[in-house]
């Protein structure tokens, strides 16, 4: 083994700054918290750095043993951290945007309450991120993805004094339950067959695996980890907490459920590529799975006013082509897409978060218009974005995003157009959300806009302020009399990051990562078809074409398009009905049952039952025994005789004494 | 253990003899133990019931030719002694605060 590299200290370093911020950040100037905050992240970025540069080439798996976590008869866990190429990207990725993102929130959550709480929560999440990605063996792995999932919770009840922020918080923390039960038992079996949780040793036994064998066993564990990926990932039929989990502040929107721990998922199910390589069927379920996401998240982006939800659909679209991606083999360009989908989503959150601050907390798109020549970086970098998602060469958005629709082209044609549909769209709602907010005319501020978004507002309410001692920074630049203040650039500290990102999002194309990637996860270079780049051509062109059509050139348009194809509109308005539909066949059913059967009838019925007639049946004996201690001396005295002649009656009868 | 009694005059007395009466002694001391109703009576019988315990004691060690059960009646007369300082000393705070000693009036520990 290589000399160490002291691999601990990446995710160490963030966990230190979560326990200074958080015992001590309360306490301390907003400079001091945002300085440990970022300087935790950016040192765990500029180590990794030096760490990558050491190592080189990588070639073979860096792997470091610190202790033997578990050890239990046959079963031995060890608290191992290992780097391979794989690793290197998510390593840059989650730390390099980790840390722009810090820096951008500390400008965002500026006059927000429970400034340390959140810069605690984000180094938190670092932390367990990075031990998600180092871990060398599925155990550890699944502490970094619960931590992950905790923090995910936390950070987007933040503003937990509104009730919509804490119900999706819970809601994303109960469905990922879900998808890390299928985790779980995926995990049970890969120990049975393979008899360690090591990557080493599982992937070095699978890949000699005959196919012939535990064929079935092998699917089975793959089909478990997909449920496992596709709650983390938010693919169908999970995806329905991604959505609500917008109700965070929006940079959490932006590190955590776009740029680093939704892509968890597609991580895991490409660290496992040589398990799911020996398991055609459950390869193809995840292609199908991670199109029909694409195509039905996309549709639903369709039709939303909440620019923040857009972004959302949004990520569960793009989340479903990395599926695509996994699915038909081309790993490499699943990851590829993680990262392009890393720099320019990340990007998109952050410009609309530097939007919503701009519109003081508006975030529904009709109040917005004509914004380009008031915020002109904003509207700059979010242009990067645009054109790096709908996938407009040479930037970042095409060359990832037309590998896996190649590598998809050669696999199954289906597939294929499906996803080049959902280019199109992709492109068509980027384009919307754009036109909505920078051309035209400004059409704001919202007239009913007096915090009754209906739950999809980004405030910090003086409630909130108070509960954490911070009455004194009420929000006096934000919330009522949204109409009166200017619509000004938003400072430099958020500003610079979306700089950044912008140029990361024009170039991040020419990274090439499918190629650094090849050895672990296999070549994915599809032949470039011309027909199938001739279609993507026309995907995004079609998308921007028509957004410009309906939305700049003859704004009724949509309207008169919404009223036409009413049933459709609403449909998709409404996201099909998946949460209603949720609701009346399983979380009604569970509700009503838990509380017919499981309080009134088990809990109440059995359990109380139980324990209250162990009680009355006590009281009953005892009542009877009672009239024995009569206080009368001569009454026991006779007791005490009976019992002897008793004693001895019954001795000479059963004979104890011959 | 080497020892023999030497012989005593009413060696002639059977053994049933000295059983009758300590039967006959044990079930007085349980007849004034149930029936008598002042404190100090019953008290007597119990010494009574210890002391029929402690005849058949000696007559089965004297018939038995072992020291083992005048042994035992020197135990149940050590514990009889101690059990006199005790209930004596109960039956008089008994008389101190009641002022009575009837059994059937000192009732008060009961449910």
């Amino acid at each position: 083994m290589a000399e160490s590299q002291q691999l601990w200290l990446i995710p160490a370093l963030p966990l230190l700054g979560f326990l200074i911020n958080s015992t001590v950040g309360r306490k301390m100037s907003k400079q001091f918290v945002s300085f440990i905050a970022i300087a935790s992240v950016v040192a765990s970025f500029l180590w990794v750095a030096k760490t990558l540069n050491a190592l080189g080439a990588l070639e073979q798996p860096h792997v470091e043993h610190y202790f033997t976590w578990i050890a239990s008869g046959t079963f031995s866990v060890g608290f191992d951290f290992s780097i391979d190429r794989l690793t290197s990207i998510m390593l840059l990725v989650v730390t390099g945007i980790g840390s722009l993102i810090h820096i951008y929130a500390t400008g965002y959550m500026a006059h927000e309450g429970g400034y340390y709480r959140f810069f605690a929560y984000l180094n938190l999440f670092m932390f367990f991120m990075l031990i998600l990605v180092l871990a060398a063996n599925f155990l550890l792995l699944f502490v970094g993805w619960e931590g992950v999932g905790l923090c995910s919770y936390l950070l987007i009840g933040f503003y937990f004094l509104e009730k919509f922020a804490g119900d999706a918080g819970k809601k994303a923390f109960i469905v990922n339950r879900v998808g890390d039960f299928g985790f779980s038992l995926a995990m049970f079996l890969v120990f049975i067959n393979f008899g360690s949780l090591d990557f080493g040793t599982v992937f070095g036994k699978a890949a000699t695996l005959q196919p012939e064998h535990s064929a079935g066993m092998i699917t089975a564990i793959c089909l478990l980890l997909l449920v496992g990926a596709a709650g983390k990932s938010a693919q169908i039929p999970l995806y329905v907490w991604l959505p609500d989990a917008m109700a965070g502040p929006t940079p959490v929107s932006a590190l955590i459920h776009a740029a680093t721990m939704v892509t968890a998922g597609v991580y895991m199910v490409c660290r496992s590529s040589s398990l799911f390589n020996n398991a055609p069927i459950a390869m193809e379920t995840v292609a199908i799975v991670g199109t029909a996401t694409a195509f039905f998240a996309a549709t639903m982006g369709l039709a939303q006013n909440d620019i923040k939800k857009v972004f959302a659909y949004s990520t569960v679209s793009q989340l479903g082509y990395m599926f695509l991606g996994a699915g038909v083999g081309a790993y490499s360009a699943g990851i590829f897409h993680v990262v392009t989908h890393a720099f320019f989503k990340a990007l998109l959150f952050l410009g609309a978060g530097s939007v919503i601050m701009a519109c003081h907390h508006e975030q529904d798109m009709r109040w917005y218009g004509g914004l380009r020549k008031k915020i002109p970086v904003t509207f700059g970098t979010l242009c990067c974005a645009w054109v790096a998602i709908a996938g407009i060469p040479p930037f970042s958005g095409y060359h990832s995003k037309d590998a896996i629709l190649l590598a998809a082209y050669e696999h199954a044609r289906p597939l294929f157009w499906i996803g080049a549909l959902t280019a199109a769209m992709t492109a068509f709602y980027v384009s919307r959300a754009m036109f909505l907010t920078f051309f035209g005319e400004y059409r704001g501020p919202n007239p009913h806009a007096d915090h009754g978004h209906g739950g999809h507002d980004d405030h910090a309410h003086g409630d909130d302020h108070a509960a954490h001692g911070h009455a004194d920074h009420a929000h006096k630049d934000h919330g009522h009399g949204h109409g009166h203040q200017e619509i000004k650039e938003s400072p430099a500290v958020m500003t610079i990051p979306l700089v950044i990102l912008a140029l990361l999002s024009l170039g991040g194309g020419f990274f090439n990562i499918p190629d650094w990637l090849e050895p672990v996860l296999g070549s994915s270079h599809a032949e470039h078809d011309p027909t199938a780049v001739a279609v993507l051509y026309a995907t995004f062109i079609l998308g921007i074409g028509l957004a410009y059509v309906m939305y700049v050139l003859s704004p009724g348009l949509p309207d008169k398009l919404a009223s036409t194809f009413k049933g459709l509109h609403t449909l998709i308005y409404n996201k099909y009905f998946v949460d209603e539909v949720y609701d009346v066949t399983i979380i009604h059913p569970i509700t009503e049952g838990s509380r017919y059967f499981l309080w009134k009838g088990v809990d109440a019925g059995l359990i109380d039952g139980a324990v209250n007639g162990a009680g009355s049946v006590s009281r009953w004996i005892g009542g009877g025994l009672r009239q024995l201690q009569g206080g009368n001396i001569r009454s026991y005295a006779t007791w005490v005789v009976a019992g002897a002649v008793f004693v001895v009656v019954a001795m000479s009868v059963w004979g104890g004494v011959r | 253990m080497d020892f023999t009694l030497p012989p005593l005059p009413i060696a002639a007395i059977p053994m049933s003899a000295y059983l009758i009466l300590s039967a006959i002694l044990f079930g007085l001391g349980i007849c004034g133990f149930l029936f008598r109703r002042n404190l100090i009576t019953v008290f007597m019988s119990i010494e009574l019931m210890l002391n029929a315990v402690n005849l058949s004691f000696v007559a089965f060690s004297h018939q038995m030719k072992q020291a083992d059960g005048q042994i035992y009646s020197f135990f149940v007369m050590v514990v009889a002694a101690a059990e006199a300082a005790v209930g004596l000393a109960i039956i008089l705070t008994v008389f101190k605060n009641r002022e009575t000693l009837e059994v059937d009036e000192v009732d008060n520990l009961k449910l």
